[in-house]
Parts: structure tokens; C-alpha cells; sequence
């Protein structure tokens, strides 16, 4: 039988398992929202704007591990989605973005809603398509799919000009797909592996580096095992919270910028860094001439362009870090005593006590931290955090109490204002009855809320925990540090929304607490109310995030908190 | 320090322009390139000529590999690399002294008009920068380089 590109593109979703497509309609994707239109295999959640939709899908995405499918119009429609494909590029995560194109004919004569699709995406998926002819469409429809989650995974963009949406072929969706320039490495070097075993077994001080390809390849309960059987002190990255529970003893906490003292001092005088899924980004090497200037690097990484990009590595090992760990582990567990590491452990348990995640609580006011740490008392120990970006991300990767992996949603590597909220949407879709908190601030939270309006629509319950310390912080932060307190723009006291009546107005619920027993409350009724719940928390205005390796700073030249007041 | 890739890529939409913008958004340099279907196949090779330290050029290598229409990226120190040059004298020089030099680089006067005359040469690119600096008394009008090509020995 013989379908158009429009039933294709359906018929293809249906056959991927698509449960949801978050999208904005327009006039170039008409014809498949018209079929979506006929279907009941899986739901459209419409969103109110494109960014929102693919930020939706990434949520869904990094909170099932499944691939998010995100559909948008031309032009305009697929530029507002840009930045959330690039922040789902940043992190990895598995997206098919769909758009919209004006029809073949008219490609290159600046046609209405036209924008050159393919052009703006290039660098920011893992791949891209025009589809120029309709009989190629179920082959591009699965490889798109194969290459979103397959090796690193990564977003992937279509687009469909209009005249291919009406277009007739048979439709023979692909069984298998296998492609001549693509064959992802998952299983490693077994003489590679055991070379990292024994330097393993050499190192007095060594330290596990833990990244966000601890989640996405499903490897955590290797890397837990792998922890417990070593008791080699662990370090996180930001986007591996979780993998390791935040209350495991060998978990020294988060590493980098706001990591914690004895995380970094670990990656300072380590003699081996073994890196699990994480590619040494400057916000967790600091000044790179002076990062881990004793150590050896393992280094577990699926994408080889990662390996020596950043430090010199002497143990390479390319794979899945899931099938390189299942193979690493039987060897540890025959050569590696982790009594021999005690001396190390008991240095930076040392470090771990002199310099604690601390702040200065205080009965007057609320203090950001002590608001994250309570919601991690009241919320389910399973709940779903999401987060936008500024100093309330960092209090929340801080200070949250992670117990596993894809708890934590958040924008790690882009650093998207505007994720955290509609990230949250699609991760509540995609975990059902969880609790979904999304951490956010007074800044951050401007950008997408007009998503409250999707939440009411399709039932997705998400609380909101505005830190409003009515600046842009993390940007007052620094002014403060670096720029002599000259806050140039940030300060946003003089005009604040009411964010209750503004939660109220689109069916949510709205509340704005000043005091710890206020915002207790608030929080168990947010949680109760199965609506989009905005809390308005009104936080000591100069909190910094701290401790903090300055800008183009060593690890080690941390600066810690300040004397209690 | 000078480098030459060869890459050998899936002939589809737009390949030239993924490799081309991950050069420039990465920062590399791109010297030369040159693209020609390869007959009777599906691919196309591009020949790179780039400029950069061995760090730089490994991740040249790694990311062009991480390119999905990629096939094979092969780096070499054995290759066999020519280049052409044409170039366009005015017609009052001394045509006899002209395509001596020309034969001495593998070319020839390719074409003789009323007011030019144009010779074509083939040969390393050491040699060729060599020959237009040779050329230089007779006042070159134009001069175009293709670029290397290079297939491994």
C-alpha cells in the first residue's frame, strides 16, 4: 500500500513506540499534525512555544532513558527549537526533532517561513536530513532513530519539505539498520582494559571521575559495584548526580567549580584518574596547566573524539562504558585490594571534615540550601528533580540528596535558562505518579513560563521551587567577586511578578513563603495538589554559592565559606 | 606544521558543508581542499591540506570521523601529492622560454589567444610554488592553484 510522507512519518513513529510527540503546528508540517490528527497510537501534547516543546521531550528523554520526539513547523518554528536541540547536544541526550520545510520547489527562493533548517542545525545535532525525496523517508525515519541512541547518543534533526509530506511511496519501514560509516564501539580493548586494571593496581592514590555516560549508558549499578568493591574514592560531575547515592562513604561529592574541597583536593594530588563517562570539562578541570599534574588518566569514553581532547591520556579505552565495565570487573575483583587505599581515603575524609557543603543557617530568613535539603526530607525518595541554571542548580546538585541516576534533569552543559520547567513537564509525563520538583530562580523561571499553561492542560502536576533572591545570582555573584560588586543589570527587586496570581491565572497554584514553617507547608500542599505549583521562596537575597574554584583557577585554590556571622 | 588528509565521504546532501563547518566551528585551518566523486562508487574523496600541531590534528582526525557520512579518514606520510597550476601570461613574452619552464614542471602552453597565453603545470606543491616564482619576469595576468590531490603510496 502506498502512504504519503505524512502517514509515513506517523506510521514510522508508531513503529519506534513513540508514546508522545511534543509540538507546535504551522503551515509547512500541516499534513502530518492532519494524520496525528487521525491516529490514537500515541498522544501530541502541544506546547506554547517550540522551545518548550523540545525542552519537553529532552526532559522525557533523560528522565525514561527512551528517545524524545519533538515536531515544529519552518522558519521560525525551528529556530525557536534550536536551543533546545543544542542543549540536548551538549548532554547527549536521544531526541528526533521534526520540522516543517517549505516545499522543494520553492528551497532557496527565501519562501515564506523558509530558513535554510538543515544549515541552522548542523552543529548542533549529532545528525541531520533533508528529505528531499519521499521514498527515502522510512529509511531516514529509522536511521534517525538508530543514531539518536545508538554509540553517544545525541539529537537528531528531519526535515520534511511540504510537497514530500503529499508525496506517495510504499512504505517498508527497515527491520535492521546497518550503516557503512557509522559502527559505534561498545565493547573495549580487552588488553586496554587490563593495562588500566594494573595501573589501577599500581596507584596509591587513585580517584573514580564519574560523568553523565555513567547514565546514559545504563552503567550505574557496574559503577556502584565497581565503588564497593574498590572503596576508591568518587567524584561526580553535575551530570552524573545520582549515579552514585549521596549518602554511599565513598562518595566524596561533586566535583569542579562548586564541587566540594575533598572532591577536588582528590583530583588534585590523585596519582590515577579513572574517568568513567566524563570528558574533563573546564568547569570541572579548572586551569588546565594545573589540573591533576600527578596523575595518570584511564579514560572510559564511547566517543574517541573525547579521549585526549582536553588531558593527555595514557589509558584509552573506547567503548560503551557498560560493556567495558563488564569486562573490567571481573579483573578487579581478582587483583584489586581496597584495604590499600585506606591511607588515601582517610586524607581526604580528612579534607571531607575540615572543609564540609556548608552554609550559615539562620531562623529569619531561608536560605536557599536549607530549602533544597528540606524538600529532599519532605519529597518521595524517588522524586524527580529538575533544574534551571544559576546558583540554585548548584545549591540543588549541592545539597539535593541523590539516591539514583536520571533523578536529576538538568541542563549541564549548555546551561539553558528556561529548561528546568519544561523539562520537568516531559519527565513527569514519561514517570507517571513520581513527584516532579523543578528547582529554579527568579530569572531562570522567566524564560518558558508560559509552559504552566501545557501543565494545566495535560495534567502534568510539576512543582515549582522559585529561590527568588530577586537578582540574576550566580551573574550578582560574580559582579560581587570580580567586578567590585558593580551589578550591572541583575538586580531585579523593582519589578517582580506576583508569581501566585501569575501560577493561578493558567489553572496552577500559587504560593510565597518567607519563613521555614511557611514554606514546609507550602511544599506539602504543592505536592498534594496535583497541579502545576508555583512557590515563591523568598531567599537571603546575598547568598553565594560556595565553595568555588575561581575562573581560570586551580582546583585546589578553592574559596571556602565565610566565617559564621 | 603542514597536513594532509584524505577523506573519503558518502556522496549525499550537504557533505561537503558538514566537514567544511566543523573545520571552521572547531577553529582549524583549512589550507587546501579539493572533491571529486570517485568513480563508480558512492563516495567522494576531499583532499585536506590543513595547518595545526599534532594535538590539533588528532582531533581534526577524531572528529571528522565522528561525522556520520564519514567513511574512512586516511592520514598518511606516503603520499603521493601533485597539485595543478594554470596561469595567463600577455601574449608579447617570449613563448619559447615560457613553455621550457612550463615542461620543466610536467605541463605546457594549453592555449595561445590573440592577447594570452595560458600554460597548465603539474606537479608537488613545493614544485609548483617553485615554477610561479620562476615565472614571475614574465608577468603572470592570472594564476589559479587547484589545490593537492594526493592518493597513498
Amino acid at each position: 500500500m502506498k502512504l504519503t510522507g505524512a502517514q509515513i512519518v506517523i506510521e514510522s513513529l508508531i513503529k519506534e513506540n513513540v508514546e508522545v510527540v511534543f509540538g507546535y503546528p504551522g503551515g509547512a508540517i500541516m499534513n502530518v499534525y492532519d494524520e496525528i490528527y487521525k491516529q490514537n497510537a500515541f498522544k501530541h501534547i502541544l506546547a506554547k512555544h517550540e522551545q518548550g516543546a523540545v525542552h519537553m521531550a529532552d526532559g522525557y528523554a533523560r528522565a525514561s532513558g527512551k528517545v524524545g520526539v519533538a515536531m515544529v513547523t519552518s522558519g521560525p518554528g525551528l529556530t525557536n527549537a534550536v536551543t533546545g536541540i543544542a542543549t540536548a547536544y551538549t548532554d547527549s541526550i536521544p531526541l528526533v526533532v521534526i520540522s516543517g520545510q517549505v516545499p522543494t520547489t520553492a528551497i532557496g527562493t527565501d519562501a515564506f517561513q523558509e530558513v535554510d533548517a538543515v544549515g541552522v542545525t548542523r552543529p548542533i545535532t549529532k545528525h541531520n536530513f533533508l528529505v528531499k525525496d519521499v521514498k527515502d523517508l522510512p529509511f531516514i525515519m529509522k536511521e534517525a532513530f538508530y543514531l539518536a541512541r545508538s554509540g553517544r547518543p545525541g539529537p537528531v534533526h528531519i526535515d520534511i519539505p511540504k510537497d514530500v509530506t503529499v508525496a506517495k511511496t510504499k512504505f517498508e519501514y527497515p527491520e535492521k539498520i546497518e550503516l557503512i560509516t557509522y559502527k559505534p564501539t561498545y565493547k573495549g580493548n580487552k588488553r586496554a582494559i587490563k593495562r588500566a586494571v594494573d595501573a589501577i593496581k599500581r596507584a596509591k592514590r587513585p580517584v573514580l571521575y564519574v560523568g553523565g555516560g555513567a547514565v546514559l549508558s545504563g552503567a550505574y549499578e557496574l559503577v556502584r559495584e565497581m565503588v564497593k568493591l574498590t572503596k576508591i574514592p568518587t567524584v561526580e560531575t553535575l551530570m552524573a548526580r545520582g549515579v552514585i547515592r549521596h549518602d554511599c562513604p565513598y562518595l566524596l561529592g561533586m566535583v569542579g567549580m562548586h564541587g566540594t574541597y575533598a572532591a577536588n583536593m582528590a583530583m588534585n594530588d590523585a596519582d590515577l584518574i579513572v574517568s568513567l563517562g566524563a570528558r574533563f570539562d573546564d568547569r570541572v578541570t579548572g586551569k588546565l596547566d594545573e589540573f591533576a599534574k600527578h596523575a595518570d588518566i584511564v579514560h572510559i569514553d564511547i566517543d574517541p573524539s573525547q579521549i585526549g581532547k582536553v588531558v593527555k591520556t595514557k589509558y584509552p579505552i573506547v567503548g560503551d562504558l557498560k560493556n567495558v565495565l563488564e569486562d573490567m570487573l571481573p579483573l578487579i575483583i581478582e587483583e584489586i585490594d581496597a584495604d590499600k587505599y585506606e591511607e588515601w581515603r582517610e586524607i581526604l575524609n580528612r579534607y571531607q571534615e575540615l572543609y564540609p557543603l556548608k552554609y550559615n543557617d539562620d531562623d529569619s530568613v531561608i536560605k536557599p540550601q536549607w530549602a533544597i535539603q528540606k524538600t529532599g526530607e519532605i519529597a518521595p525518595e524517588d522524586a524527580v528533580i529538575s533544574t534551571d541554571v544559576g546558583q540554585h542548580q548548584m545549591w540543588t546538585a549541592q545539597f539535593y540528596p541523590f539516591t539514583y541516576p536520571r533523578q536529576l534533569l538538568t541542563s549541564g552543559g549548555l546551561g539553558t535558562m528556561g529548561f528546568g520547567f519544561p523539562a520537568a513537564l516531559g519527565a513527569k509525563r514519561a514517570v507517571g505518579e513520581k513527584v516532579v520538583i523543578n528547582f529554579t530562580g527568579d530569572g531562570s523561571i522567566m524564560m518558558n513560563i508560559q509552559e504552566i499553561l501545557t501543565g494545566y492542560r495535560y495534567k502534568l502536576p510539576v512543582v515549582n521551587i522559585i529561590l527568588n533572591n530577586n537578582y540574576l545570582g550566580m551573574v550578582r555573584q560574580w559582579q560581587t567577586m570580580f567586578y567590585d560588586d558593580r551589578l550591572s543589570e541583575t538586580d531585579l527587586s523593582d519589578v517582580q511578578p506576583d508569581f501566585v496570581k501569575l501560577a493561578e491565572s493558567m489553572g496552577g497554584i500559587g504560593f510565597r513563603v518567607k519563613t521555614k514553617d511557611e514554606f514546609e507547608k507550602a511544599l506539602k500542599e504543592a505536592i498534594e495538589a496535583k497541579k502545576v505549583a508555583f512557590i515563591d521562596v523568598q531567599i537571603d537575597r546575598r547568598e553565594d554559592v560556595l565553595p568555588m574554584v575561581p575562573p581560570n583557577s586551580p582546583l585546589k585554590n578553592m574559596l571556602i565559606f565565610k566565617e559564621d556571622k | 606544521m603542514k597536513r594532509i588528509i584524505s577523506v573519503i565521504v558518502e556522496n549525499e546532501h550537504g557533505v561537503l558543508a558538514r566537514i567544511v563547518n566543523m573545520f571552521a566551528g572547531r577553529g582549524y585551518n583549512i589550507t587546501s581542499l579539493t572533491v571529486a566523486p570517485i568513480p563508480n562508487s558512492e563516495f567522494s574523496r576531499m583532499t585536506i591540506v590543513s595547518e595545526g600541531d599534532p594535538k590539533v590534528f588528532e582531533q581534526i582526525v577524531k572528529q571528522l570521523h565522528k561525522l556520520i557520512p564519514v567513511y574512512k579518514v586516511i592520514e598518511s606520510d606516503d603520499f603521493i601529492e601533485k597539485e595543478m597550476a594554470m596561469v595567463k601570461f600577455p601574449i608579447e613574452n617570449h613563448l619559447a622560454d615560457i613553455d621550457a619552464l612550463a615542461r620543466c614542471y610536467n605541463g605546457s602552453i594549453s592555449n595561445v589567444g590573440e592577447k594570452h597565453v595560458i600554460v597548465s603545470v603539474v606537479d608537488r606543491p613545493v614544485r609548483i610554488d617553485n615554477f610561479l616564482k620562476a615565472i614571475k619576469k614574465y608577468k603572470p595576468l592570472e594564476i589559479v592553484r587547484s589545490g593537492a590531490s594526493v592518493i597513498e603510496r
